[in-house]
């Protein structure tokens, strides 16, 4: 295990009630201010993987350590395929619920919920709920009550799956522009090989049945990214590189 | 962040009083259709000359309302009493009892088959039984119509409690909420439309309530209610007064209703589905 990594996954399975095996064998590092991408089809235990990270699931064999001692509550953010917003409270009470829950005074939790919603280009939309609120919108609301306690650790669970790609590509380039800000650590899970390689420095591309990790890939382009790069000759050989190892690791299942 | 927020909130503000022409419509059209029945009803009474003791015609049943409206008020009065508080103890106890079912498997387990007992046992057929065990009539009275209100709570509010969203229960998980602060701020406020709609239906069943078990108590018992005024008029062949209890009672059940349902919508506005009306939805 490198002393280095804020969290390390050895041998980690997981088998459902039901008996299925879910994933097996994972081995793997993510190191502070790492953006890790889980790459692979549906039904590759990705999510399952990321819900063990967070605590949510627990590990039927091997073992996740934490290098840096045991995340709190607070270090933590979570972002689901949902915006998964609370529909009777207004954009800022979403976002203070995490410090709230934490006992912090409804009026600091406010104030930094607001502060935390202009971060994510939701000014003016403090006292908005939900239902007013389009897709793209209710997922920024969503990634600021994940961000709002500072985590050192952004889970994503497919976030922007559902969104149109316009939307999609500025939520992609808002939240780059935060991590290059704030450097906190990103595993970000997703069935897009596209959205891997623009986002992630690193990118796990797992296979299906039982979920393993097929093979890890690095994209060395440079941070900050822009639109630019969407169009470079270096985003598309990374993306029929990824592309390849991805079909690499589906071909037994597709036989 | 400096990009543009795509989309913009579309919530343009709705019309107070100013209503669509399709609006009134909808207050216009029944209130004629009301206007031409009791038209016809009387022109029926008059010109087939039906002795009022078969079927007073409205006109009369008006003057009855009228000339006996200080009896029959102060029985609207204690029907109403009765209820209003049968409804309350149904909607605390309902909620209190949904609250332990959703903390407690083996509670709900062990209780809501004797819930549905109580739900499915016609009132008529125990309501004698509750007068006869009881001796305050007026508890009587509030127990059999608390019995025909609680059900629809009770039922309601625990399918809102289990229908809390999974991953918003995973997130309080995260943040180490306390059962406490899951109930509070996350599974009642999920079951809030759930228990109204059920205080909606309680609301008309508390009313049937009081009233069936006015007329089991007849007239035996000293309440006064307007059950006991139709029977008191029936008896004494007393149709346009037994006819103006009778409106009473169904005027009573259309304001509770309404009552309610402007409860539920002023609860609900902001955030319900339910409650949001036309326009536009996402």
């Amino acid at each position: 295990m490198s002393a280095a990594s804020l969290v390390s996954l050895r041998g980690v399975a997981k088998r459902y009630a039901t008996g299925t095996l879910a994933v097996r064998g994972i081995d793997l590092d993510i190191a502070p201010g790492d953006f890790v991408a889980l790459l692979g089809p549906s039904g590759c235990g990705k999510s399952t993987l990321l819900r063990m990270v967070a605590g949510l699931a627990e590990p039927t064999g091997g073992r996740i350590a934490w290098p840096g001692g045991q995340p709190s509550a607070r270090d933590i953010g979570f972002v689901f395929q949902e915006p998964t917003l609370m529909p009777w409270a207004t954009a800022q009470a979403n976002v203070a619920l995490p410090l709230e829950l934490a006992g912090m005074p409804r009026a600091e939790a406010a104030s930094r919920a607001a502060s935390m919603l202009a971060r994510v280009g939701l000014q003016g939309f403090e006292k908005a709920y939900p239902r007013a609120l389009s897709g793209g919108m209710k997922m920024r609301v969503s990634l600021a009550r994940a961000l709002v306690t500072k985590p050192r650790l952004l889970l994503m669970d497919e976030p922007f799956a559902a969104l149109d790609e316009i939307t999609r590509f500025r939520l992609n380039n808002d939240l780059l522009e935060l991590w290059t800000a704030e450097r906190f650590t990103v595993v970000f899970v997703t069935h897009s090989v596209f959205e891997s390689v623009y986002l992630a420095q690193r990118i796990v591309v797992m296979a299906p049945r039982p979920g393993r990790i097929h093979a890890e890939l690095a994209v060395d382009a440079p941070a900050p990214r822009g639109e630019e790069f969407r169009t470079s000759a270096d985003y598309a050989a990374h993306c029929r590189e990824v592309s390849q190892a991805l079909a690499a690791a589906m071909a037994p299942a597709a036989a | 962040m400096s990009e543009a927020v795509e989309g913009a909130p579309s919530e343009a503000p709705r019309p107070g009083l100013a209503m669509a022409p399709e609006a009134w419509l909808r207050v216009l059209a029944p209130v004629v259709i009301g206007l031409l029945v009791l038209g016809g009803w009387e022109w029926l009474v008059r010109a087939r000359e039906i002795p009022p003791y078969i079927l007073p015609g409205p006109i009369a049943i008006a003057q009855a309302l009228v000339r006996d409206w200080g009896t029959l008020s102060a029985s609207l009065l204690v029907t109403l009493k009765t209820t209003g508080l049968a409804l309350l103890v149904a909607a605390a106890l309902g909620l209190l009892l949904a609250v332990a079912f959703a903390q407690s498997r083996i509670v709900e387990l062990s209780l809501f088959p004797y819930a549905v007992i109580l739900q499915v046992t016609p009132i008529v057929a125990i309501a004698p039984l509750i007068i006869i065990w009881v001796n305050d009539v007026t508890l009587s009275l509030l127990i059999c119509a608390w019995i025909v209100a609680f059900f629809p709570i009770l039922s309601n509010t625990t399918v809102g409690l289990n229908s809390t969203d999974h991953n918003l229960l995973d997130l309080f998980r995260l943040y180490g909420a306390s059962r406490w602060q899951v109930l509070w701020r996350l599974r009642l406020p999920t079951a809030m439309p759930f228990f109204l709609a059920g205080l909606r239906i309680s609301g008309g069943l508390a009313l049937i309530g009081a009233i069936v078990a006015e007329f089991v108590a007849g007239t035996g018992g000293n309440a006064s209610g307007l059950a006991y005024r139709i029977l008191e008029a029936g008896y004494q062949l007393q149709i346009p007064r037994m006819f103006a209890a009778l409106v009473l009672v169904s005027g009573t059940g259309i304001a509770i209703f309404l009552a309610l349902s402007l409860l539920s919508h002023l609860l609900l506005r902001r955030w319900h589905e339910s409650a949001m009306g036309g326009g536009e939805r996402r």
